[in-house]
């Protein structure tokens, strides 16, 4: 039996004469025997390295492919390797919540500096320390604006990733939400539709930018309407493309909320990732999470700590503005070393590559017949209309190695030919021209 | 504890100090100890109608939050702006300079709910 | 110490991403670019390692120090799980190939429908959601579930019960999902009082929130009545797993009657903490909520490949984008397989010999509210220091300079002036007696020198900070 408890036999028999206890058993009197366990049927415990075996098979029946295209809001980004360097090092990630500030400078600090970044990239006044991910983040933002606000209604542009739709509806089922839709038809949201929509019954507009089919949109005058309307704005953004991208700040939002994988996070199958969510002062002690702030010690240096603490459940109880307690600290550490590494001119490099790398295969499907490319602004992400079923494209490409991206109808069944493609930095030249060519007969 | 001559009180530490068809109120100086350094008082809204004893508004401190209860029905017309910047008054000064919010008050009769100076001051005793 | 902004030097760079072309810059209209400088520091690689490798140092973790933080199960994380999480299969694979190309991502599916069903094994549940991000997440699904069921049986039900040991999660995510909350009590003997819950519990009762072992460290050998009584009201049972350490192999939260489960991933099953994440909360549910779970659910087929399913009849819909945290399932995987049955029933049975330990050693010197068999953790009270003007606060100042992070203190809220210890079944005697020194040391202190204790830390890179200043003038950010 493979185990991490250190004990001898004859440590056991000293620790429980000072326990006072014949018998490790003895401890467990209490349960009694009609609360015993009926079963506790598991395999035999094996060895470290038959466990990794077994974990290494279990991987290699994941396939991998020559290229991929498929993003739907989650990105092949590359990952600098000193990222890992330091999300390794055990005293960040075998810490605790910082709740001890003496014995926790380098998670607080890193946490600080982690909130400074996202408050630089989105030009918000100020950020927590992370949420879970970008879906529970829009849910984090909705609850927070509808519960100070005494109004029903919150609408969300048909544009925001349908799965944190979903979730933003279960999540809110209970408190009362009437959700309006804005219609967004092959990805297209009718800008002057969605303003016209925010009455003064509305406690919160959400958006995405650039949106689920990666169109690229100004919501500088929905939200305008929104503040008129005493709505509070809430958008939903892709971190790399502030690189270049216009900034939930300069549009008006009042709440800019993000899924962080882009920035240092695996994909790893849909977790861990980080939720990000930065705001306006005004709701500096609304806000759901975490929050680190800087402070003096009794010598008078600067130091870090836990701050605003009374918003939170370990203190308010059902009166907390979340329930949330733990944040994505070590997500949120992947980020700040991101985007250190990155820093001002490369973050902006970065946005332009994935720009360009998108572009580039646009053109080339361009010049296929049978390939059409809807008109309007994208960022690294696209639709492409085909003259046949998206999914019949896109597993006919599978077999030839490649994923060829996201069929819309996945999500919206209607939109039967269009396939939305992706492209990082990450994406080689010559891969799009190998897929290019693969994907010309198979138009 | 100090307690101040006057004013009124409910068990849940709060004071109110009535002056004709307006009223000031705050918390005690038993409260203010209770909760410990105090880091913010949310303005209550203005124009609210609060009941005898409902939440008028929210206080904090460092590692505290706690609900403020209005010790007479009222409508709010104003809050102490000293406080945004300053809400530590609430521990210097509790019953004068930190005040938190006037009500302009619609039934002064209900100071029989309330315990007056001599009734709270033997009420903490009970307490300590 | 600087921060990365102040390291910061114009035209530095660490990473090259690579060099767009110069007409890249015009294929947006200028409507749509940002105007604002993004604030990002100007520094090299090396600037940047140096900096948080710098900065990690001034953390305890329990990779570096003992760290028996109550409640929070900071047991050793063993190397074997964090390789097994990077492997390339797993940590490439794309969460939306799930949507477009199932028989690519098999071997995923596979860890996660079989790490749902040893979960159920070990819970005595029906079936596991892996969707829940962590434990709060976790209870809040478990609450969205209490309330569906409630919903699809046209129950009347306003208020769920949770007694007053419990962790403050519980009545937040009561609250989060429409509930009042109502509180409960606990008896002499640290369980949850049965006759006030009697007096409390009616038909619009919609559940009843149970922490098992307690927060206070005590099996509630009262767990079957509340089940029976909660039966009478259709009230929902819900088991709240920070705990489930402590029972494994022992009792199951199924077997007693609980509808609902939660599980926090790095307590129980070794998964790291992150300094605050990420975490991990599935879900479990007993045969009658089997029909709620949310969905996709990961399901096995006949010919036993793994699929999709997306018709659970009264689904309370996503609770995550995809299947939760899948790195951090990986982990707790890796431990369950390699530790097995026997593995895992040591796991509690040493947790428990542990905290015994501890709560014997340090009963003459310390205040305990509870006297009696612990389970995995002690919670002690600061009372006799009180008494001398040495807290809590100063007695976890005073470990931190001897080298040990602090037990949990002023929790829980039912025990004045907390202090909580959670050895975890992975710390030696030898280590533990260490910690036991310290804390007898301490309390000497705190009768001869008081002050000695309440000046502390001093060996610490930092002194006490000033709360109050940070929270009356929030600063939360570098410029």
């Amino acid at each position: 039996m493979a185990g991490f408890t250190p004990h001898t036999e004859s440590e056991i028999k000293e620790m429980l004469q000072a326990a006072g206890a014949p018998t490790i058993e003895s401890l467990f009197s209490d349960i009694t025997p009609e609360l015993r366990a009926k079963s506790f049927n598991l395999p035999k415990g094996i060895t470290e390295y038959e466990a990794l075996n077994e974990m290494q098979e279990l991987a290699s029946k994941n396939t991998t492919f020559t290229a991929s295209f498929i993003g739907g809001g989650y990105y092949d980004h590359f990952i600098p390797a000193a990222v890992d360097t330091i999300s390794s090092r055990a005293e960040f990630y075998t810490a605790y919540t910082p709740y001890q500030p003496e014995a926790s400078q380098g998670t607080l600090r890193a946490v600080f500096e982690y909130q400074s970044m996202i408050s630089g990239i989105t030009g918000m006044e100020l950020s927590n320390a992370s949420l879970y991910d970008g879906g529970t983040a829009i849910y984090e933002a909705v609850n927070m604006a509808f519960r100070g606000s005494k109004k029903k209604k919150v609408i969300i542009d048909g544009g925001v990733n349908p799965l944190h739709i979903k979730m933003v509806k279960t999540h809110a089922k209970n408190i009362g939400v009437e959700f309006v839709e804005a219609p967004a038809v092959n990805g297209r949201t009718d800008l002057k539709a969605l303003a016209a929509m925010i009455d003064n019954d509305t406690a919160a507009v959400v958006a995405q930018n650039p949106n689920f089919y990666g169109f690229v949109n100004d919501y500088t005058s929905v939200f305008a309407q929104a503040a008129k309307q005493g709505a509070a704005s809430i958008l939903s953004f892709y971190p790399v493309s502030l690189g270049i991208l216009k900034t939930p700040a300069e549009m008006g939002a009042d709440i800019a909320v993000a899924e962080g994988q882009s920035l240092g996070q695996p994909l790893s199958f849909g977790g861990p990732y980080l939720g990000i969510m930065a705001v306006n002062k005004k709701f500096m002690r609304k806000i759901p999470g975490r929050i680190v702030g800087e402070t003096t010690d009794k010598e008078g240096r600067t130091v870090y700590v836990l701050t605003l603490q009374a918003r939170e459940q370990h203190i308010k109880r059902e009166k907390a503005t979340s329930n949330i307690c733990s944040n994505q600290a070590l997500c949120a550490l992947r980020a700040v070393v991101f985007l250190s590494l990155m820093g001002k001119e490369g973050f902006k490099k970065l946005a332009l590559i994935n720009l360009e790398r998108a572009e580039y295969l646009k053109s080339k499907l361009a010049s296929i017949p049978g390939f059409e490319i809807p008109n309007g602004a994208t960022f690294n992400e696209f639709p492409v209309k085909l003259k046949k079923d998206a999914k019949v494209f896109v597993s006919e490409m599978a077999s030839e190695g490649f994923i060829a991206g996201l069929p819309a109808s996945c999500f919206y069944p209607q939109d039967k030919n269009t396939v939305i493609m992706n492209a990082t930095e990450n994406t080689a030249v010559s891969e799009i021209d190998l897929f290019v060519k693969a994907a010309s007969k198979r138009a | 504890m100090n307690v101040t001559e006057g004013y009124f009180y409910t068990k849940e530490h709060e004071w109110v100090k009535i002056d004709g068809k307006k009223a000031k109120i705050g918390i005690t100086d038993y409260a203010q100890h209770k909760l410990g350094d105090i880091t913010f008082c949310e303005p209550p809204e203005k124009g609210f109608n609060v009941k005898q004893f409902g939440v008028i508004t929210g206080i904090e401190s460092v590692k505290a939050a706690s609900d403020i209860y209005s010790p007479v029905s009222g409508k709010v017309i104003g809050f102490n702006g000293e406080l945004e910047d300053n809400p530590g008054l609430i521990n210097s000064s509790p019953f004068e300079k930190g005040w938190i919010a006037e009500l302009e008050i619609s039934d002064a009769s209900e100071t029989k709910n309330l315990l007056d100076a001599a009734a709270y001051k033997k009420y903490l005793e009970g307490l300590e | 110490m600087k921060t990365i902004f102040e390291k910061s030097v114009k035209g530095r760079a660490g990473v090259d991403p690579g060099t767009p072309d110069k007409k890249t810059q015009s294929i947006l209209d200028s409507s749509l670019l940002r105007q604002k400088d993004n604030m990002l520091p100007e520094v090299s690689e090396l600037d940047v390692i140096r900096h948080y490798t710098n900065l990690s140092r001034l953390n305890y973790s329990v990779d570096t120090h003992f760290y028996p933080l109550g409640s929070c199960t900071m047991k050793y994380n063993p190397k074997v799980n964090e390789a097994a999480s990077v492997l390339p299969g797993f940590i490439n694979a794309h969460p939306m190939l799930a949507y477009v190309k199932e028989d690519a991502v098999q071997g995923a599916f596979e860890v996660i429908y079989r790490t749902a069903e040893m979960m159920c094994e070990i819970t005595g549940m029906k079936k596991m959601t892996t969707q829940p991000y962590a434990g709060a997440h976790g209870e809040m699904t478990g609450i969205l579930l209490m309330a569906q069921y409630h919903r699809v049986h046209n129950n009347n039900k306003t208020h769920i019960i949770v007694p007053e040991s419990a962790h403050g999660t519980n009545p937040a995510s009561a609250a989060a999902a429409g509930y009042e909350v109502v509180t409960v009590p606990v008896n002499s003997a640290g369980g949850i009082d049965l006759n006030a819950l009697k007096e409390k519990i009616n038909a619009q009762t919609a559940g009843i929130m149970m922490t098992v072992p307690s927060t206070l460290g005590v099996f509630e050998k009262e767990v079957l009545e509340v089940s029976a009584l909660a039966r009478k009201f259709d009230a929902l049972m819900y088991y709240d797993g920070a705990n489930l350490n402590a029972i494994m192999g022992k009792a199951r939260p199924g077997d007693m009657g609980f509808d609902i489960v939660h599980l926090n991933l790095h307590k129980t099953f070794s998964t790291p903490h992150g300094g605050g994440g990420p975490g991990a909360g599935m879900v479990g549910v007993s045969e009658k909520l089997a029909d709620f779970v949310p969905v996709p659910a990961v399901v096995k087929t006949k010919d036993n490949k793994f699929t999709l399913d997306f018709n659970v009849p009264h689904t309370i819909g996503n609770i995550a984008s995809f299947f939760g945290n899948f790195g951090v399932m990986l982990k707790a995987f890796t431990y369950i397989t390699m530790l097995g049955k026997e593995g895992l029933i040591d796991v509690s049975e040493k947790a428990v010999l542990n905290a015994n330990y501890i709560m014997a050693k340090l009963k003459p010197y310390y205040f305990l509210p509870y006297d009696r068999t612990c389970m995995h953790e002690a919670v002690f009270s600061a009372k006799k220091q009180v008494v001398h003007g040495v807290h809590a606060l100063d007695i976890a100042k005073a470990l931190i300079d001897r080298g040990f992070h602090p037990p949990t203190i002023y929790f829980p809220l039912v025990v004045e002036e907390a202090i909580m210890i959670e050895p975890t079944e992975t710390e030696s005697k030898q280590d533990m007696d260490l910690f036991i020194e310290a804390m007898i040391d301490i309390a000497r202190l705190a009768e001869t020198d008081p002050d000695k204790i309440k000046n502390t830390p001093v060996t610490t890179p930092i002194s006490r900070p000033d709360e109050t200043k940070a929270a009356r003038e929030p600063k939360l950010k570098c410029f």
